[in-house]
This record gives C-alpha cells, sequence and structure tokens, in this order.
C-alpha cells in the first residue's frame, strides 16, 4: 500500500512542478498547493499506512487498548498543513499585488521583468531632497 | 571641521549632554582604580559565568595587572576624548549618536583586554572592528569617509577572521579557550603540529588590527574619523588591540624562533616605514598617524623578545605613546577646530594665540622626542637596553630603534615648532584658545608625561611591573630610574637627539624625498587593495547577474535539475535495493481514492481555466482528506477539509481580481521546447521522488518515539488525544514556532494588501 | 454579494458554526479536534459573514482588532509556558492541576493561544482582503 502511495506521490510531485515551471504565476500558486498536499502525503506514507483505528486511548485505559496509527507523523502534518495555508494565502495576496503594480502574471514578459513606473526602481539612486 | 564660532570660555548648552557622558569611563576608571592597589600585590579579579558550555564559550573576565594597565589608559583616554569632544562635535547634528558609538567602542575595548575566553575575546574584537567602521564613516556624507571606513573594516575584518581561524585552530587541537590556563601548557603548543599554522593566523589578526606592514595602509586612512575619534582609536584602543593580543599570546606562543623572528622583522619594518613617512605629509593629522605606525612597529618589535627588559620596554613605550599621542591627536584637533586648517604650510605662531594649548603640545612632543626629565626619556632608556638585549637580531632591533627615534625626534619638532612657533600668517590673526572642556584632556595628559619622568620608580613599581608580571613568568624586577648612569643607552639617547636634530634641519629636502619615493613605488599595498577590490566587486556583480536574471522559471529549473541530478546521482546505485514491491493488500477503497486524487491533479494541471483548476484543487484536498480518515487520521482529515474550504474562499476571493490565466501551449504553436523540457524535469523529479519514499517505506520503522507518545500520553499529559497531547504538549514548542510563522504570514500579507501603490514605504 | 439565500442562511449558520467551533476546540484534548480546527472552522464561519454582509459586520462581532488577536494568541500561548520556569522545568513543559475528576493546565491556554493566533491571522488577512 505503502508503494502506491509512494507512486500518487511522485505523480503530484511531478504535476506541481510542472505548474510552478511554467512561469505563470497563477499556476505556480496552484502547483504550491498541489505540492503541500504531496508532501503531506508523503510524510504519511513515512510513517506507514496502517488500516487501524485512530491515535485515542479509549474512555478507560491509559494507553490504547488496541494497536492505532502513528500519531508522530499525523502531529507533523497538523502543522504542516496550517503552514502551508499561511504560506498559501501570502502567495496568493503576492500575486494580487504583483498584478496590481505590473499588470501581468507571465513571468516572461518584458515589463514584468524591469521594473514599472510605479515601482521602486529608483530606490537606489540617493535622494537628494530628503533630510 | 568649523562647527561653532570660535568663541572662548563657556561651553554651549547643546553639548551638555554630551559632557555628562564622561561619567560613565570617569566611574569606570574609578572602578578599576579601587582593585589597583591589590592587583599591585599580585591579586587576580576573576569572574565567570557560563554562556555556551558546550562550546566552550564563558563571560569569564580576569583583571590581572595587564588588563589593569590597559583598563586605565582605555577609560582615561575615554575620559578625556568624552570631555573633549563634547565641545568639538557641538552643533553636529548627529551628536547624540557620538557619543553612543564612542561609549559603546570602549566598552567593546574594555571587553577584550578583560576576557579571559579566547572565543569572548573575539566577540568584543569584531564589535571593535564594526564600531570602528561606525566611527571612521562617521561623516558618512563625505565619499572618502565611507571609503575609508570601509577599507578599515575589510582589512581588520578579515584579519579578525584569521584570528577566529587561529582560535578554532587552537581548539580543535584540544587546547583550552581560558586565556589564563593556556599559558600552563605552552611547551605542548608550541611542538604541536598545527603551531605555526596557528601562530600565522595569530599573527595576522593582530597585524591587521596594528597597521603592521603590509596591512598598515588602512591606518592612515582612518584619519577620515573626527579627530576626537582618532585620538581614542590610535592612543589608546583600536590599534593597541592587536598590541594586547600578543601581549597575551606571548607567554602561550613566545620564545620560539618562528615567533621571534617574525615580530621583529615585521615590527622593525613597519617602525622604519611608519618614520619615514611621517616626514612626508603636511597634514598635521596624517602625520601622527604615521607616527603610531611606527609606535606600533617598535611595541611589536620588542615584544618578539624574550627577555623581561625587552617587555618591560613595550610596556613602558605603550603607555609613553598612549599619552603623548592621545594629548597630541586632541591638540592638532583644537588647531583645526580653532583654524579650519591643520596645513603645516598654513600654520605658524599660534603660540601667544592658544597658549595652554601650545604648553601641551609642547610636553608632548618633548617626551615623544626624548628630552630629559620626560616620560619620553625613560621610554626611550628602557627601549634601547631592551633592544640590546634581545635574543635575535639585537643589532637589527637595536639600529632600527634609533633611526626610528631619530625620525620621530624630528617628527617632534616638526610637530611642536611649526604651527606655533615663528610669526602668526595674516589669516590666523582672530584666533583664540579653545573652550575649556577641549584644553583639559591635552593638558592633563601633558602634564602627566612630565609627572611620571620625574617620578618613573613610582611608575614602574604601580604599572609596569604588574602589568610585565602578567605576562611573564619571570618576575625579575626591573626598576625604571631617572637617571641609570652613564651607558650605552645614554650614549644613544644622545646620538638621537642630535640625529634628531640635523633631520629637523633638512626637512623640507627629505619631505620632497620621500614623496618621491613614495610617488614611485612599483607596488604598492593600497593599490593592491584597490585593485583587488575592484576585480571581487566585478566579479560579484557577473555572478548575481548571471545567478539572480529575475526569472521565476529559470530558479525553478536549477533548483529543480539540482535536486535531480545531485540526488538521484547518489540515489540511483541503490534503487535496486529496494525490496521487491509486495502484492498490494490493502483496502480497495484506498486505491479508488489515490486514482481520485490523481484524476483531480490531472484536471488542475491541465485547466484551461481557473474555475476547473479550483475545482481540482479542492478535489485533490478532499480525496487527501479521505485518505487521512480511511488510514486512522481523523484529526488531520478535519483539519485539511477545514483549510480546503477556507483556501477556496481565499483564492476565489483574489483571483477574482486577477485575470485569467494563459494557457501553456499557445493556441496554434504545435510544439513548444519550453514546455517539453519543463515535463521532462518535472516527470524525471516525480520518478525521483517515488522511488525516494518507496525506499524509505521499504526500510524497518523506529516506532519508538510513537511509542513513548503514546504511553505517556494519558499518564503524563491528561490527553486521550495523542495528536493533540504531541502539538500542545510535548512538541509544544515547535508548535509556538509555527504559529508564529502564520502570524509573521498574515502581518506580511495585511501590510502588502494595504501599502498604497507607487509610494516608497514610510521612512 | 447580494445572495439573499446566501445571506439569510450565513444568518443562520454562523451561530452554529461558532458554537461548533467552541465544541471542537474543548473536545479537542481528548477526541480529533483542537484549537487548530476550531480556529479554521471559525475564520469559515467569519469569512461567510464578511463575504455576505461586509467586513465592518464582522470587525463589530469581534470587537478587538485581529491583529490584536493574533499577537493575544502569541503571548498567550508563549505565556503558557512560563509557569514551567517557576517549578524549574524548562520552558513549556505542561504544568497541571488535578483533583480526583478534573484536571487542567498550561496545555489548555497553550492551545487557546493556537487558537486566537491562528483566528487573528486568517482574520486579518480576510478583512484588509475585504476593505482594500
Amino acid at each position: 500500500m505503502e508503494h502506491l502511495l509512494a507512486l500518487t506521490v511522485g505523480i503530484l510531485f511531478s504535476g506541481a512542478l510542472f505548474l510552478m515551471l511554467s512561469g505563470e504565476l497563477v499556476r505556480f500558486v496552484f502547483g504550491f498547493v498541489l505540492m503541500g498536499n504531496a508532501v503531506n502525503l508523503l510524510i504519511f506514507a513515512a510513517g506507514r499506512l496502517s488500516f487501524v483505528g485512530p491515535p485515542l486511548i479509549g474512555k478507560t485505559g491509559t494507553v490504547p487498548a488496541t494497536p492505532v496509527a502513528n500519531a508522530l507523523p499525523q502531529a507533523l502534518i497538523l502543522t504542516a498543513i496550517v503552514i502551508s495555508f499561511a504560506m498559501t494565502l501570502f502567495l496568493l495576496i503576492l500575486l494580487y499585488r504583483t498584478y496590481a503594480q505590473t499588470r501581468t502574471l507571465n513571468t516572461r514578459q518584458a515589463d514584468f521583468l524591469s521594473e514599472s513606473p510605479g515601482d521602486d526602481s529608483d530606490s537606489d539612486t540617493p535622494e537628494k531632497d530628503h533630510s | 571641521m568649523r562647527i561653532t564660532p570660535p568663541d572662548t570660555g563657556a561651553v554651549p548648552d547643546c553639548c551638555r549632554k554630551g559632557l555628562y557622558s564622561c561619567l560613565l569611563p570617569a566611574g569606570l576608571f574609578a572602578l578599576l582604580c579601587l582593585a589597583w592597589p591589590r592587583v599591585v600585590n599580585g591579586d587576580v579579579f576573576t569572574v565567570q559565568w557560563a554562556w555556551v558550555p558546550s562550546l566552550d564559550l564563558n563571560l569569564a573576565l580576569r583583571l590581572d595587572g595587564l588588563s589593569l594597565l590597559f583598563g586605565l589608559i582605555i577609560t582615561m583616554t575615554g575620559f578625556f576624548v568624552t570631555i573633549y569632544a563634547s565641545s568639538y562635535m557641538a552643533g553636529h547634528p548627529q551628536n547624540g549618536r557620538f557619543f553612543v558609538f564612542l561609549h559603546a567602542f570602549m566598552i567593546a575595548m574594555l571587553g577584550i583586554v578583560f576576557a579571559d575566553n579566547l572565543l569572548l575575546m573575539f566577540i568584543c574584537w569584531e564589535a571593535t572592528t564594526m564600531l570602528s567602521f561606525l566611527l571612521i564613516g562617521f561623516d558618512h556624507e563625505k565619499s572618502d569617509a565611507r571609503e575609508n571606513a570601509r577599507q578599515a573594516l575589510l582589512v581588520t575584518g578579515a584579519g579578525g577572521l584569521f584570528l577566529l581561524m587561529g582560535i578554532l585552530l587552537l581548539k580543535s587541537a584540544g587546547f583550552s579557550m581560558t586565556l589564563s590556563v593556556l599559558s600552563e601548557s605552552a611547551d605542548v603548543i608550541q611542538n604541536h603540529a598545527l603551531y605555526p599554522a596557528i601562530f600565522i593566523c595569530f599573527m595576522v589578526g593582530a597585524m591587521t588590527k596594528s597597521g603592521q606592514v603590509p596591512f598598515h595602509f588602512w591606518l592612515p586612512n582612518a584619519m577620515s574619523a573626527p579627530t576626537p575619534i582618532s585620538a581614542f582609536l590610535h592612543a589608546a584602543t583600536m590599534v593597541k588591540a592587536g598590541i594586547y593580543l600578543l601581549m597575551r599570546l606571548h607567554p602561550v606562543m613566545g620564545g620560539t624562533p618562528l615567533w621571534m623572528s617574525t615580530l621583529v622583522l615585521v615590527g622593525g619594518a613597519t617602525a622604519l616605514w611608519g618614520a619615514i613617512q611621517a616626514l612626508g605629509p603636511c597634514d598635521l593629522k596624517r602625520i601622527l598617524a604615521h607616527t603610531t605606525l611606527m609606535a606600533l612597529g617598535i611595541l611589536t618589535l620588542f615584544l618578539g623578545g624574550q627577555t623581561v627588559l625587552s617587555l618591560t620596554a613595550a610596556t613602558t613605550f605603550l603607555m609613553v605613546h598612549a599619552l603623548y599621542k592621545a594629548a597630541l591627536f586632541l591638540a592638532v584637533g583644537s588647531i583645526d577646530h580653532q583654524t579650519g586648517t591643520r596645513d603645516l604650510n598654513d600654520l605658524g605662531g599660534l603660540a601667544t594665540r592658544m597658549p595652554l594649548t601650545a604648553l601641551a603640545v609642547a610636553g608632548a612632543t618633548l617626551s615623544m622626542a626624548g628630552f630629559p626629565l620626560f616620560f619620553g626619556f625613560i621610554g626611550k632608556e628602557i627601549m634601547y637596553a631592551g633592544a640590546l638585549a634581545e635574543d635575535m637580531f639585537p643589532l637589527f632591533a637595536a639600529g632600527i630603534t634609533l633611526s626610528a627615534n631619530a625620525l620621530m625626534t624630528a617628527v617632534a619638532a616638526i610637530i611642536l615648532l611649526t604651527p606655533f612657533a615663528g610669526t602668526l600668517p595674516a589669516h590666523l590673526k582672530n584666533t583664540c584658545e579653545t573652550p575649556w572642556t577641549m584644553r583639559i584632556g591635552p593638558a592633563f595628559m601633558g602634564l602627566i608625561g612630565v609627572v611620571f619622568g620625574i617620578m618613573p620608580e613610582w611608575v614602574s613599581e604601580n604599572l609596569i611591573q604588574p602589568a610585565v608580571f602578567a605576562f611573564h613568568p619571570d618576575r625579575e624586577e626591573i626598576r625604571l630610574f631617572l637617571f641609570h648612569g652613564i651607558n650605552l643607552p645614554l650614549v644613544l639617547s644622545i646620538i638621537t637627539l642630535t640625529s634628531g636634530a640635523v633631520i629637523y634641519r633638512q626637512k623640507i629636502r627629505l619631505r620632497r624625498g620621500i614623496r618621491f619615493l613614495t610617488d614611485h613605488l612599483w607596488v604598492t599595498m593600497p593599490g593592491l587593495y584597490q585593485s583587488g577590490l575592484t576585480r571581487f566587486l566585478t566579479t560579484a556583480a557577473t555572478v548575481t547577474r548571471i545567478l539572480q536574471n529575475g526569472s521565476l522559471t529559470t530558479y525553478m529549473s536549477v533548483i529543480v535539475f539540482t535536486l535531480v541530478v545531485l540526488t538521484g546521482s547518489v540515489w540511483l546505485p541503490h534503487v535496486a535495493d529496494i525490496a521487491s514491491i509486495p502484492a498490494v493488500t490493502g483496502p480497495y477503497i484506498a486505491m479508488g481514492l489515490f486514482v481520485f486524487v490523481l484524476g483531480a491533479a490531472a484536471v488542475v494541471v491541465t485547466a484551461r481555466h481557473r474555475l476547473a483548476a479550483i475545482g481540482g484543487l479542492g478535489g485533490v484536498g478532499g480525496g487527501v482528506a479521505l485518505i487521512f480518515l480511511v488510514f486512522g487520521a481523523p484529526d488531520i482529515a478535519l483539519t485539511q477539509l477545514l483549510v480546503e474550504t477556507l483556501t477556496l474562499i481565499f483564492v476565489s476571493l483574489i483571483l477574482l481580481r486577477l485575470p485569467p490565466m494563459e494557457p501553456i501551449v499557445k493556441p496554434g504553436a504545435t510544439f513548444q521546447a519550453r514546455t517539453l523540457r519543463n515535463a521532462i524535469l518535472s516527470i524525471s523529479a516525480g520518478l525521483l521522488v517515488f522511488t525516494l519514499v518507496s525506499g524509505v517505506v521499504s526500510t524497518p520503522l523506529d516506532r519508538s518515539l510513537t511509542a513513548f507518545f503514546e504511553t505517556h500520553s494519558y499518564v503524563s499529559a491528561h490527553g486521550r488525544n495523542i495528536v493533540n497531547v504531541i502539538l500542545v504538549d510535548f512538541r509544544s514548542l515547535d508548535t509556538l514556532g509555527e504559529i508564529c510563522v502564520i502570524v509573521l504570514a498574515a502581518w506580511a500579507g495585511v501590510h502588502l494588501i494595504r501599502r498604497p501603490f507607487g509610494q516608497r514605504k514610510a521612512p | 454579494m447580494k445572495s439573499v439565500i446566501l445571506k439569510t442562511a450565513t444568518r443562520l449558520m454562523i451561530g452554529l458554526m461558532l458554537v461548533f467551533a467552541v465544541y471542537v476546540f474543548l473536545r479537542g484534548h481528548h477526541e480529533p479536534g483542537g484549537g487548530f480546527s476550531a480556529a479554521l472552522l471559525a475564520g469559515t464561519a467569519f469569512s461567510l459573514l464578511a463575504i455576505t454582509n461586509g467586513a465592518d459586520h464582522v470587525r463589530k462581532a469581534i470587537r478587538i482588532r485581529p491583529s490584536v488577536m493574533a499577537l493575544a494568541g502569541l503571548a498567550l500561548a508563549a505565556g503558557a509556558g512560563l509557569p514551567a520556569l517557576f517549578f524549574g522545568k524548562p520552558f513549556l513543559t505542561g504544568i497541571w492541576w488535578q483533583t480526583e475528576t478534573f484536571a487542567a493546565g498550561t496545555p489548555l491556554l497553550f492551545d487557546s493561544g493556537i487558537f486566537l493566533a491562528v483566528l487573528g491571522a486568517i482574520l486579518s488577512i480576510l478583512l484588509a482582503l475585504e476593505e482594500n
């Protein structure tokens, strides 16, 4: 089963990277989200799949009565999900900002590479009029 | 720099704050004075706090005779420089910054001399490097100040790296990081195979800091600092740090032929070159800077010796130099401040206009020239005695000392006579004396030069001997006297004074000759530095242009390509080791979910419209959540579903404001090499990930951590949900870091959204 | 957004969702749930409210500024680690007060910190976007 999941992860990775390489920023974000999912599955696979109950301790005992799923990767993934969510939000905002400033989301377009008039293009010339 | 109109007497109100800050050095000086009598008796004060014990890094401070001597010089000079600067810098717009830097620098310097741990000393060493950058470049609106500050930073910073390397070599050879312990294993260190490397690293560090040839060039250029800073840096602090390091290392590494020959030769070269160059310029400050080089060379030369006499000579001259150099720098600053120039050709006859400054300069220069009854005379006598007692090259050392001293005598005469004697030029008619704050420092230090010259026994007993004992094991008593009787050193002293007078008579001709010489050198260190720096910067610019070309696709391609090639080349030979993939036995529902996720992903990759892609992403997220649920992870399944929902909301909120996607393959284009290349890259990366994960899951699983969490989750942490207990209890520090990331991302995002367009960020 | 159905449905649902969020938060220590899920749930509820009724509505509902909420969450989470220091244990070690039937401890505070920080982060971006 783990090997099948590994194959799934590999294919998801390919798709995610293909999108991220396309040079268009919306696709980049989609690829990023896809890769987040792939990585979560990767961590999950590393903790092994088992068709057993969740890592909860029953109402009576002090330790799980029956074998339960590996809790450690789950804790890691939970953190990873929320962090990749925050990063996705940030990327989306960057996208929004980029478009507002450059009017394009294609990284290969010339005016995207050079800085647009509204940008801080003059930031490295020293200011004379300010004290 | 003429900021305030030259008026007499009162201190302007605006500089009171600077004046009050002299309480800091004064207080430290008083503290050291409290410890002084006990240090003279041979007591050593130590304090120690563990800082990073695993790295041998302790906040270990130690006060012995040598530290005390340096501490007294640093705080005393700091005190007078602060008082002086309160008037000198008055009205400067960045007055406050100046005093903060000055005192921070002083404290860093005290850190060097009190540190008993080599790593702690290095930290303070680097602090002085950085603060000296800020101080030399204080007038940062002038381009040469910036240039010179950078030069000082690069040269001394590079030397600092050598010092660190030496410290780490010493540590890797298994020696202690504590200086006072280190000297006990001197024999082992000196016979260690790494000794030459360690010595060279330490030596380069000390040479760059103390301006030894061939790293001397930054020091005269550091004159672009405001004059009080030059006085502080040159007389007492920055450049003496290297000398201090050599003194501290003397009992550890000194005495070998390598140590002796290197120090004597380097020091001799520096002393001679500095003394010759001091005759060249007309700028008073540059003259003083070159005499500092000479003094540092002489100090290094004497530290190359092994006898108590030679080390006593070094320590005595250190004090002599600190006293006269600080006084002279401050006095030159006063001349500059009152007349607006420091050029010898424009100055003359100021003795009538600035009598007290003239007196202070007279005291300092006579001490510098080594006239009897002045402290410098004592210093010179012991120097000759020490040079003649050197183990290696005694005649070379004596010769260098003699010629350097003769040149110094001439320079002292130039500094005293040219500005103050002779007729007063017309443009200086209105010059008047400085306020008291600018007179007290030079006057007091000039006066000490005389007092110490008259009572050398007291000085040697209370200052010099405790210092020498701290870094020389033989407690051989060397007493300084006013008059040692008629002997060889006295004869040499007389030769020095007469030849100095001869050189002074010929000063104009000599100046021309030296200028001709320095202008016609084929290779100069500043030239080498400049061309090296230029080449380095152009290379860096080229590399940056190639690597940072602004194309996201290029960056990504490089990253993915590197991943595939590097990881793949290591991993591929082991792929065959993966145990044969077992027959699939798992639940068919899971397989169905995998297929579903892949199908949804295919929709995302091939989507021509955003809505399709968003839908596909939702499918992938939901499918992944179900996979989690099937394999016993309801917690993450729940979180994943909720995150999917929120992501969907935000994606639609933002994508509504963006243009539609462009197709991957442009309509009409049948074949695009770029798309093909991207596909090959991503597929090979995916294959790599697949084989890697397969490899990982083929190895046995270590469940010991999980077992720990399972047994302790309820017993110790009172929670039945093991995942949640890990998050909020066992690994809560990780979670704390995570929510910090989230809050930071949100904060940055909010400001990106809110920041107005086309405007610079508010300063 | 002007859809009347969505608006009405949101009004009905938001209370439910928030109550459910609190429930998810509280059961988190023994059953699936916890601060993260609860914050995401509450965030979803407020997002719906913001989309249908506008950002002002949300601001009035939560009363404090979201950035303050996020920082307070961070402070609470970090502060939950401090009591351990008084007992001479490493930072963030869980400290418990126990009776025979009931146990409460610093991890609960820590979880509340997570809740506030994540919710504050989500809300601050949401409101900034809606008001822009």
